[in-house]
């Protein structure tokens, strides 16, 4: 379990850029539980992960996984970060190499190390014949991939996701969801997921917690979160698309996916 | 305005060969908004990288205005008439204020500083980023990031707009003011080049390039493409939601009007 506790973290104190990014935030996240963060550009979400995976230094408040306090070296184990743009982190000759990093620095056997690159190259849908290709010469969607795997060849208990599926097209980005949320999931994963598609987040979270200028503003389902106009507005979000025809229709009921939609419109909808 | 010839390119590496273009084709008129969507590594950002002339073709053409791409005296020119968001925000960040990098390409262009600065405010302020101008880019969230990118282009005020996925890390409001800002550059005049992922995006322009393994594979109106649903889905491309939703319902014995695009037209159409 992660436990998350009056975290508060200003940038450049004290300087004229002075700049506060998180206030009193406090939020648990269960075993097994995917929780998602979503909120306005700038309102705060990128920071709380970094410090929830112990890369930022905590100022104020607690972080606590697994009874570690989160500046505890056996954290780095524990937990996987994917970034924002994880592409930057790139810099081994090969791709191959480049996913091999983490596992070679746990000291795993080489056996164990090329096992996991391959698991993980299929879990993103790198083609093998990638191996020995430098990360610097693929496409943008194609380097994100590579970094995402490097990440899951930890295989983390805790796996930290900053809008993964960024730059990915509609297709990886639908297996690797799958992925994740499927298989990955399955063998015990807790995942934060944070992400500005609320598709993603009707989909697959569990729990949403909304920030809004550095505040917490909402935690809890996304169908609650999707009900609440209010709390949309103000945070930037918008509800799922097909939640947004159906307001247009006139029908109060809520959908998540395409398929309740599609539900809820043969029962409210005469077909002509 | 731009017209593509037999353009090949072909990236020399460690690895062998690449060929990520093979044998394109078109031209695009003043003042066209054509959207680029495609699986990744399909060749998009190459494509883009040649409308200023950042890469060059291996062969075949490309012309800007009458100008040869890979004719070195028009690549000032070119440079002038080509803007570019490029893929990835901080791979572009050059100065160390954010006032200073949106204000980059222009003292290139040996722009008077006073005309400058007040091109500068006004990109800024188009993408909603005014108060952040005395701010260091390295240290903006990544959606602030993408929007500095934008309105150093903006700022630029070329007449071609090529924008890679610029709104690939904003929020669902962000990105709905980004496309607004951009159809309104394109009400102005500009020719317009989107390469996106968002299907929604890429229908509300007035041509739509489906890029598959290096060429483009379609070339039609967004309401074309996209209301093809499942042949769409059978090359792996996603369709927007509305278009889903109503050919699901034409299965289901809905007596909808052929080719619905947009959640308007659905809405219309069941009402
Ligand atoms: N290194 C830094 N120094 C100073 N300020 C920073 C730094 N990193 C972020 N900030 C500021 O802190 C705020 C929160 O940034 P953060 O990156 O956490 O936002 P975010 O919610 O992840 O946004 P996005 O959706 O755009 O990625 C922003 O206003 C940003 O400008
Ligand atoms: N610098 C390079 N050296 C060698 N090959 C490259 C280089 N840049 C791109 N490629 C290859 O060229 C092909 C096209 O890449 P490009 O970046 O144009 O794709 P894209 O359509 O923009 O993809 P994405 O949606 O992921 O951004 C890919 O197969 C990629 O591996
Ligand atoms: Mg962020
Ligand atoms: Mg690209």
């Amino acid at each position: 379990m992660i436990s998350v506790k009056d975290v508060s973290y200003t940038y450049m104190t004290s300087t004229p850029f002075e700049k506060l990014a998180l206030k009193n935030i406090s939020f648990d996240v269960t075993d097994g539980e995917v929780l998602a963060i979503a909120g306005h550009t700038g309102s705060g979400k990128s920071t709380l992960i970094q410090i929830v995976a112990g890369l930022i230094d905590l100022q104020s408040g607690s972080v606590v996984i697994d009874d570690l306090p989160v500046a505890d070296k056996k954290i780095r184990r524990l937990v996987g970060i994917v970034f924002q743009y994880p592409e930057h982190q790139l810099f081994e000759e090969t791709v191959e190499s480049d996913i091999a990093f983490g596992p070679k620095n746990f000291g795993l056997s080489d056996a164990e190390i090329s096992a996991r690159v391959e698991e993980a190259m299929r879990q993103v849908g790198l083609p093998a014949e990638l191996k020995k290709v430098s990360p610097f010469e693929l496409s943008g969607g194609q380097r994100r991939r590579v970094a995402i795997a490097g990440i899951l060849a930890l295989k983390p208990k805790y796996l930290i996701l900053d809008e993964p599926t960024a730059g990915l097209d509609p297709l990886a980005k639908e297996n690797l969801l799958k992925e994740i949320f499927g298989a990955i999931k399955k063998s015990g994963v807790t995942i934060i997921l944070v992400s500005h598609n609320m598709e993603d987040i009707a989909r697959f979270a569990n729990r949403v917690v909304v920030l809004a200028q550095g505040k917490i503003l909402f935690v809890g389902t996304p169908r609650e979160l999707f009900s609440q106009n209010e709390i949309l507005n103000r945070a930037g979000l918008e509800p799922p698309a097909v939640t947004q025809i159906l307001r247009k229709l006139n029908i109060t009921e809520n959908a998540l996916t395409i398929d309740e939609a599609e539900k809820i419109i043969l029962k409210h909808c005469p077909r002509k | 305005m731009i017209r593509v010839e037999n353009l090949r390119h072909v990236y020399k590496s460690s690895s062998g060969d690449k060929v990520a273009l093979d044998g394109i084709n078109f031209s695009i008129d003043a003042g066209e908004f054509v959207a680029i969507i495609g699986t990744n590594g399909s060749g998009k950002s190459t494509l883009a990288k040649h409308f200023n002339a950042l890469l060059l073709p291996t062969s075949g053409k490309i012309f800007v205005d009458g100008l040869d791409t890979s004719d070195e005296k028009n690549l000032w020119r070119v440079r002038e008439n080509v803007g570019m968001v490029f893929q990835n925000p901080d791979s572009e960040i050059v100065a160390a204020i954010v006032e200073d990098d949106v204000a980059f390409g222009l003292e290139n262009l040996g722009i008077a500083p006073e005309k400058i600065r007040e091109r500068v405010d006004l990109a800024l302020d188009a993408v909603n980023m005014s108060d952040y101008k005395k701010f260091a880019p390295n240290k903006l969230s990544g959606g602030q990031k993408q929007r500095i990118a934008i309105a150093g282009v903006i700022a630029m005020q070329t007449k071609i707009i090529v924008f890679d996925e610029p709104t690939a890390m904003l929020d669902p409001q962000g990105r709905r003011e980004i496309l607004s800002m951009v159809k309104k550059l394109h009400a102005q005049g500009k020719t317009i080049i989107y390469i996106t992922h968002f299907m929604n995006e890429a229908a509300q322009a007035q041509r739509v390039f489906v890029m598959e393994g290096g060429r483009i594979i379609r070339d039609d109106t967004p309401r074309e493409i996209f209301t093809d649903v499942r042949e769409m889905k059978r090359l792996g491309f996603d369709v927007p939601i509305a278009a889903e939703l109503a050919e699901r319902l034409r299965q289901k014995k809905f007596k909808l009007p052929p080719k619905i695009l947009t959640a308007n037209e659905l809405v219309e159409a069941l009402k």
